[in-house]
């Protein structure tokens, strides 16, 4: 029997104080996310319970139960505060996906200041921006990603620390780093919470948009209601599941899933810090004997590339509910899931800015491959018209996905950046950028963004970012950036640039510019693909025309040419 | 030790090794998280154009291109 039952009896008798009784959190009460997902299950009688057991890349092994990440999040969060790091201040996370990233966030919300996780593949440039944005006061990080920071730090003032939590032991370190080791420092038992509330400000996580900076998106101690539930009826998180969130927590479902939904829910989870191989991912399974697996349509077609024979290597039959996030999942990858794992893939839509599943398939459910599903309860969801930003009377119609503001883990605003927030919203609607159709039965069809931004592999990557990173390389004269469909990853990067005079397009220029990028900004971000040109199309008011090149990408109708520049 | 190998392993450290990580022929370069999924794509052009190849799309996978020497292999196939 699945967590969430009945989905149409739930819909009909939601409300969420069935999280907040489940929780004992009564509105007014303090709420600490920390505390929530480490002491109150100690509490619950599960101090010895397993909660993660992390993998590294050399296959090494390491387990932390319920007290360990209690002690362990008390420490980390005794060791800020003993810098004298205050409530409310950014403290940014920047590692690879190994213990002290879960503990470390965990002991950040307990003392009060704000979790900024910032994903370890970003280049300098990235980091920067992001951290100036957020005014961040401390970072946490290992040696290896410590230049990429050195590289910076001249320029961020307000950055007072950058905890590293590998250093080598005796090793003296310059100037305003301080090193931190998280198994040898003296545990801290007993520990005085910073009395955090609902609006308390808990993550800020960044996103990219068409045009400007990335955003910071902020979240609040109450979004635990929405991930708490959500984590239990949608990934159906059960107590003797061994739980895999694929994600990384530099982005928003490796903390919302792989960190708050799972730890405040009691679930013992297992973390693979390694890059991707068929192989090594099927053999995690196995040896861990992984129950619930929730990942993304990028793994799940990288999978489905690597074969059929493979699979059969490996003994997957523990795995019991599949999930999957980042973007829409296509129909063949669902229909393959259920072929080779007996089981499929359910999809599940939600944004950084949603910091929880809003619309979603759900077990049990009737499943149509390549859908969207259908709303969580409680949240009120539908397609609107571009135009009137009113919802369409009939099903079938094409318009902007669209959702009733008011769940608890709804952003509470773009950090420093009130307007653009203000500006998701219409007609009392929030705007996810999104657009879709909703057929006679009320499940959603994922169409496609109602901007520029581009999905390459779940991630978003704004053009905007990408051309400015371009415009520095010294053979770059003009740039535009657009979407170029892809099997793996649904959408890559692809760049259009023209060259400054005395430089000539050839494949070692080609190869220079992608790694400029690459280091820059991130992996992510590199072009997969540059195409060297003459001229960029432009509006006679000098502004490049992104929707010509991308619909030359997608071989779509290139539309309405009447404001095109003259050659 | 061969010329090839020597050719990789240092574009390898040089563009994708930040710190002073010791790289040999067999470090795992995909599952050990030195060269993630994406950047692939522009360790692949690297060969592509320093051994004047084509490597096809369906030979590029995680598996071929998860040390030096596994590179080196894939790239003997191609070269004339």
């Amino acid at each position: 029997m699945s967590n969430i039952g009945s989905y149409d009896e739930r819909v009909n008798n939601f409300n969420w104080d069935i999280a907040e009784k489940e929780l004992d959190f009564k509105p007014g009460n303090m709420i600490n996310i920390g505390w929530y997902c480490s002491d109150r299950i100690c509490r619950m009688g599960k101090s010895g319970k397993t909660a993660l057991i992390w993998e590294g890349s050399a296959g090494n092994e390491k387990r932390y139960t319920y007290d360990d990440l209690r002690l362990n999040s008390n420490t980390i969060g005794h060791f800020l505060r003993s810098l004298g790091i205050m409530p409310g201040e950014r403290v940014c996370l920047f590692m690879d996906k190994i213990p002290e990233l879960y503990i470390g966030f965990l002991g950040i919300l307990k003392m009060g200041a704000i979790a900024q996780p910032l994903f370890s593949a970003f280049g300098d440039e990235s980091l920067f921006v992001r951290l100036d944005n957020a005014q961040t006061t401390a970072i946490i990080t290992q040696k290896k990603h410590a230049p990429k920071v050195r590289k910076i730090m001249d320029k961020m003032p307000y950055l007072k620390h950058m905890i590293i939590v590998d250093a080598d032991p005796g090793k003296p370190l310059p100037e305003r780093e301080v090193a931190f080791d998280m198994e040898r420092a003296e545990k801290i038992d007993r520990f005085e919470l910073h009395p955090t509330y609902a609006e308390t400000a808990s993550v800020l996580h960044y996103t990219s948009g068409t045009t400007g900076q990335p955003k910071g998106v902020k979240h609040v101690h109450y979004s635990l209601i929405s991930q708490y539930l959500t984590a239990k009826w949608v990934l159906d998180l059960q107590e003797s599941d061994i739980y895999w969130c694929t994600a990384d927590p530099g982005w928003v479902t490796g903390t919302s899933y792989g960190i708050m939904g799972a730890f405040s829910n009691g679930v013992t989870q297992c973390v693979l810090d390694a890059g991707f191989s068929a192989d090594n991912w099927y053999r995690f399974i196995e040896k861990h004997k992984v129950s619930m697996w929730y990942s993304a349509p990028t793994a799940i077609r990288s999978l489905m590339k690597a074969g059929d024979e493979v699979i059969k290597k490996y003994d997957l039959s523990t795995l019991r509910h599949l999930a999957s996030v980042g973007e829409p999942l296509n129909s063949e990858a669902v229909i393959w899931s259920e072929k080779v794992f007996g089981k499929p893939f359910l999809d599940t839509y939600w944004q950084t800015e949603t910091g929880s599943i809003m619309i979603t398939n759900f077990p049990g459910m009737k499943i149509k491959p390549g859908s969207m599903g259908k709303p969580f309860p409680g949240i009120t969801a539908t397609v609107i018209d571009a135009e009137t930003f009113e919802p369409f009377a009939e099903p079938g119609k094409i318009g902007l996905i669209a959702i009733r503001p008011g769940w608890p883990s709804m952003m509470r605003t773009y950090w420093n950046n009130e307007t653009t927030y203000q500006n998701k919203f219409r007609n009392g609607w929030y705007l996810p950028g999104d657009r879709s159709s909703i057929d006679k039965e009320g499940y959603f069809w994922f169409v496609g963004r109602d901007d520029d931004v581009i999905n390459t592999g779940g991630h978003l990557v704004s053009p905007f970012e990408v051309e400015s990173a371009l415009l520095e390389h010294p053979a770059v004269a003009e740039s535009a950036v657009v979407a170029k469909p892809d099997f793996v990853n649904m959408e890559v990067v692809k760049a259009f640039v023209t060259l400054k005079p005395g430089f000539t397009g050839s494949k070692d220029l080609d190869l220079d510019i992608m790694n400029f990028v690459r280091k820059k900004l991130s992996p992510l971000a590199m072009p997969q693909e540059i195409e060297f040109i003459d001229n960029l199309p432009k509006t006679r008011s000098g502004k490049i025309m992104r929707r010509i090149l991308h619909a030359k990408e997608w071989g779509e109708e290139i539309g309405d040419t009447s404001t095109l520049e003259n050659d | 030790m061969d010329e090839m190998q020597e050719i990789i392993k240092n574009y390898v450290i040089k563009e994708y090794v930040e710190d002073d990580t010791e790289l040999t022929y067999d470090t795992p370069l995909i599952s050990g998280g030195i060269v993630d999924s994406f950047s692939m794509v522009s360790l692949k052009r690297f060969l592509e154009n320093k051994y004047s190849i084509s490597i096809p799309d369906d030979r590029a996978t995680p598996e071929a291109f998860d040390s030096v020497n596994k590179i080196c292999a894939l790239v003997r196939e191609f070269v004339k």
